[in-house]
């Protein structure tokens, strides 16, 4: 049996699995239920200052007859009393004392309000803190949030501030909302920060009602942009995160990964590209906190099959296989082969090559049933019938190297090789 | 007992009767099962379509929301795409194409689709086509079945103005009179026509019944064409001692007192029994269970392999609790003396060589045997009108109204299509027959 228990900075969970910072996290009773059902911790939804939010709050993307595939917010840090707020985070590390409390904090932008707010976390026993600089909306008209997190210079002086009171570890989260997270990264783990974590949300318009025009979520006949998160974000979330753990400073420090994490497989994605540990909240505002059964289970049996003790063992294992475009070999080459025998005769593979590829399928007309086979010599190998292909391990990916030697783009214009493929 | 009408009360008519295949309930219902279909290229089940429905396409139109276009692509290559919906046999055509099937998947409920987006159409007289300006011609079309309506209204688009001559009181033909009442109601029948007359440009003329008191010479004189789309007969005769007795009657008689008259008014025997296996044969046993026969039993010369209906109509027969004896040919109806049926006698039969259908045929062995029924329902295949063809001066297949290419007739300027020339399929079939013979006006008169 796999072991799932982490140690992030001297935080101990008994899993990776952290609630994000957010509305699953922002009182006693939530934070109770969720650690009864198995989290490994929370990070409390966002202390700092006051604030009063609108109705609506969310809303979501449904795609192919799936809903909330991307999920939007336009709720602010939490609209709770302070001293409320403590006085539970109290109660619960009283309980749980195995679990991670994290506290998002997003003060006022002065030195003492900082100050003020770490102390009195401090007391209350939180055991880390994460620096909300990435919330899009709302906030940053204040100049916090996201504001603090796209001008590196602020983010760092901020963290300074943080840095000079806090005794437990800091975790810096960032905003997507810039060209690179890199600068803001590199600022934070210069300012003093012990970690890392994101994506925060991406801002974004989920839809507009048809019959209204008002875009979504409806406050009264208008609308506002919102945080993006959920399935959508992953591949863009992974990517940050990437370029986090690749770079030489910022990847000196641990890394919590969040970004449309909804399966144990994400999460086994999030660590191989860098995250020690991984943060939800979608999936169970979609599902409820019963997830981390098979968030658990999915790891745990995926370790004991691939023969990993730990999760440290195989955090960051895929980092260094994103390379440049340019260090590619050109030489490597495959080709998709279709089984006839699992092929359900769709076209699907058929007509996404044959309108928007390469025209490497061959079609037989048959009736009622067509049958389908690749032109090997026109095929590029770029996966899309494979992809578009509604049958597991119908269509298959098969090596031809074009020659056994390694060759990538630099040296294919050294040599003055032919261009231009067809 | 013996042979009487009104067994049943009006509630357990209403519950016999009801829609054997009902409607989603839902738009959740609706798009969880559009959202199933993969949008297959070349579709097979689009192949299998005698009309050749857009069947991805309308699907994804009724996923996207747009469900007023997923009608206009059905009803566009199928104007009765609503009662097709309800009786076309499925399974065999676009549902048993239906890539899932090769998955060992159920197929895409391809039907319940096409009637959630036709049935809105016709409810709410959704103006999906528009005439186009007259173009000064006439067409007579005789019969307002499913052949000579598709017919009409492919014509009444193109900006002739048309005119049908039918037999009786009201249209749609085999779909209005001929359809077991579980799957299409005479009602929805009468809305389908209503709905495909809505486009204008197309009168009916009812009662009307060609070499009676309607002639092809006169439609000749005073249109620029003319369509046949009369039809087929009576059930085909058995040619066996007792045929007369008054307790044997012909399947679409049954079937169509049902439909016309109602449920009550149908006389129907305890011990039925029905000849053949067909789609009818089937809509004839079913319908006698559900009007209280107390057993039915259906009785087909050749076996399940050899069956023209389907295997979903065979369980509906069997589910229905109707007897079927495979491999056995009525030989003689026995009767009382006084005109009452009393008895079948049959003899059982063995598969022989292939036949000109390519069926196995089936060959008499002698030996008999005796069903103890007061009821006989004649229900294999249907007699063309071979009088009225030949009387017509047409050329002529076995009754069968012969056509050449482009569904010409040997008179000039006389089309035909439908069951009067195939001798009887589906009404899905029909509908593409009157396409095809529309487009053929079409190319004669402009």
């Amino acid at each position: 049996m796999a072991d799932l228990s982490t140690d992030f900075l001297g935080i101990q969970s008994p899993n990776p699995f952290w609630l994000a910072s957010a509305p699953p996290t922002d009182k006693l009773i939530n934070v109770i239920r969720a650690l009864d059902a198995g989290w490994g911790g929370v990070v409390w939804k966002t202390l700092g200052s006051q604030v009063k939010n609108v109705s609506s709050r969310y809303s979501s993307v449904n795609y192919g007859g799936k809903r909330m595939m991307g999920f939007n917010n336009i709720e602010l840090i939490s609209d709770r009393p302070l001293h409320l707020n403590l006085r539970e985070i109290t109660e619960v590390v009283k309980r749980y004392p195995d679990r991670a409390m994290i506290v998002s904090l997003m003060a006022d932008n002065d030195r003492a309000s900082w100050h003020t707010l770490i102390q009195q976390c401090e007391d209350a026993g939180a055991m880390g803190f994460e620096l909300n600089f990435g919330c899009p909306h709302g906030m940053t008209e204040r100049g916090m949030g996201a504001a603090v997190g796209q001008d590196p210079e602020i983010a760092k002086m901020v963290v300074e501030w943080v840095m000079e009171k806090a005794t437990i570890p800091v975790i810096t989260k960032l905003t997507p909302n810039v060209h690179s997270v890199v600068p803001t990264a590199r600022a934070s783990v210069e300012g003093g920060t012990n970690a890392l974590s994101l994506i925060n949300t991406i801002q974004s318009v989920t839809g507009v009602d048809l019959d209204t025009f008002v875009p979504n979520p409806y406050v009264a006949g208008r609308s506002v942009y919102g945080g993006y998160c959920g399935p959508a974000v992953k591949p863009i979330a992974l990517k940050m995160l990437t370029t986090v753990a690749q770079d030489p400073l910022t990847s000196t420090v641990p890394i919590s990964g969040i970004g449309g994490i909804s399966t144990w497989r994400d999460a086994v994605e999030f660590m191989l590209l860098g995250a020690s540990t991984v943060q939800l909240c979608t999936a169970v505002m979609t599902h409820g906190f019963r997830i981390i059964e098979d968030l658990c289970e999915g790891m745990s049996n995926w370790m004991d099959e691939k023969g990993f003790a730990h999760t440290r063992d195989f955090v960051g294992k895929s980092v260094p296989m994103i390379t440049h475009w340019e260090d590619l070999d050109i030489n490597y080459h495959h080709v998709a082969h279709i089984n006839p025998d699992k092929c359900i005769h769709c076209g699907l593979c058929y007509i996404a090559c044959e309108d928007t590829s390469h025209q490497s399928i061959r079609l037989d007309r048959g009736n009622p049933y067509n049958t389908y086979t690749i032109i090997e010599e026109e095929c590029v190998g770029c996966n899309l019938c494979q992809l578009v292909c509604p049958v597991a391990d119908c269509i298959s990916m098969v090596e031809q190297r074009v020659s056994p030697e390694y060759v990538n783009w630099k040296e294919w214009q050294r040599r003055g090789l032919p261009l231009n493929d067809h | 007992m013996g042979i009487v009408s009104n067994r049943l009360s009006e509630a357990a008519y209403a519950e016999n009767f009801a829609d054997i295949h009902p409607p989603f309930e839902t738009v959740d219902a609706v798009l969880v099962e559009a959202n199933r279909c993969l949008f297959c290229y070349d579709a097979p089940c689009t192949k299998l379509c005698p009309t050749s429905i857009d069947v991805p396409k309308f699907i994804k139109q009724i996923a996207s929301g747009n469900v007023r276009g997923s009608a206009h692509t059905i009803l566009s290559a199928n104007i009765m795409g609503a009662g097709c919906s309800k009786v076309c046999p499925v399974e065999k055509l676009c549902e048993g194409a239906c890539v899932f099937n090769l998955m060992h998947e159920a197929p895409i409920n391809i039907a319940r689709l096409q009637r959630y987006s036709t049935e809105k159409a016709l409810a709410e007289r959704w103006p999906l086509f528009e005439r186009k300006p007259s173009t000064g011609k006439k067409v007579a079309i005789v019969g307002a079945g499913p052949a000579g309506l598709s017919c009409a209204h492919t014509l009444a688009r193109e900006g002739v103005d048309v005119t049908i001559f039918e037999r009786q009181p009201k249209g749609g033909g085999l779909m209005t009179y001929g359809i077991a009442a579980y799957k299409v109601t005479p009602e929805f029948c009468e809305e389908e026509v209503q709905y495909i007359l809505s486009i204008g440009g197309i009168t009916i003329v009812y009662e009307q019944t060609l070499g009676q008191n309607l002639s092809l010479e006169t439609l000749q004189q005073q249109y620029d064409a003319v369509y046949l789309a009369f039809g087929v007969g009576q059930a085909r005769r058995l040619n066996i001692p007792g045929e007369e007795l008054e307790g044997v009657v012909d399947a679409l008689t049954f079937i169509y007192t049902l439909r016309a008259e109602g449920y009550a008014a149908v006389p129907v025997g305890d011990r039925v029994a029905v000849i053949g296996m067909g789609m009818t044969a089937i809509d004839a046993a079913t319908q006698a269970r559900r009007l209280g026969a107390s057993e039915v039993t259906l009785v087909y010369r050749r076996t399940q392999d050899e069956m023209p209906c389907t295997e979903h109509e065979l369980d509906i027969a069997k589910l229905d609790g109707c007897q079927i004896i495979w491999l056995a040919a009525p030989k003689e109806v026995l009767g009382d003396g006084t005109g009452n049926v009393t008895q079948l006698v049959c003899e059982h039969m063995q598969l022989g060589a292939p036949d000109a259908s390519g069926r196995r045929s089936p060959q008499p062995t002698g030996q008999t045997f005796v069903l103890d029924v007061d009821m006989v329902i004649k229900a294999a295949g249907q007699e063309p009108f071979t009088t009225l063809v030949n009387n017509l001066a047409l050329d002529q297949q076995q009754g069968r109204v012969a056509v050449a290419e482009q569904t010409r007739t040997n008179r000039s300027g006389v089309f035909a299509g439908g069951d009067c020339v195939n001798g009887g399929r589906e009404v899905v079939d029909a509908v593409q027959a009157g396409k095809d013979g529309a487009a053929a006006i079409l190319t004669y008169l402009l």
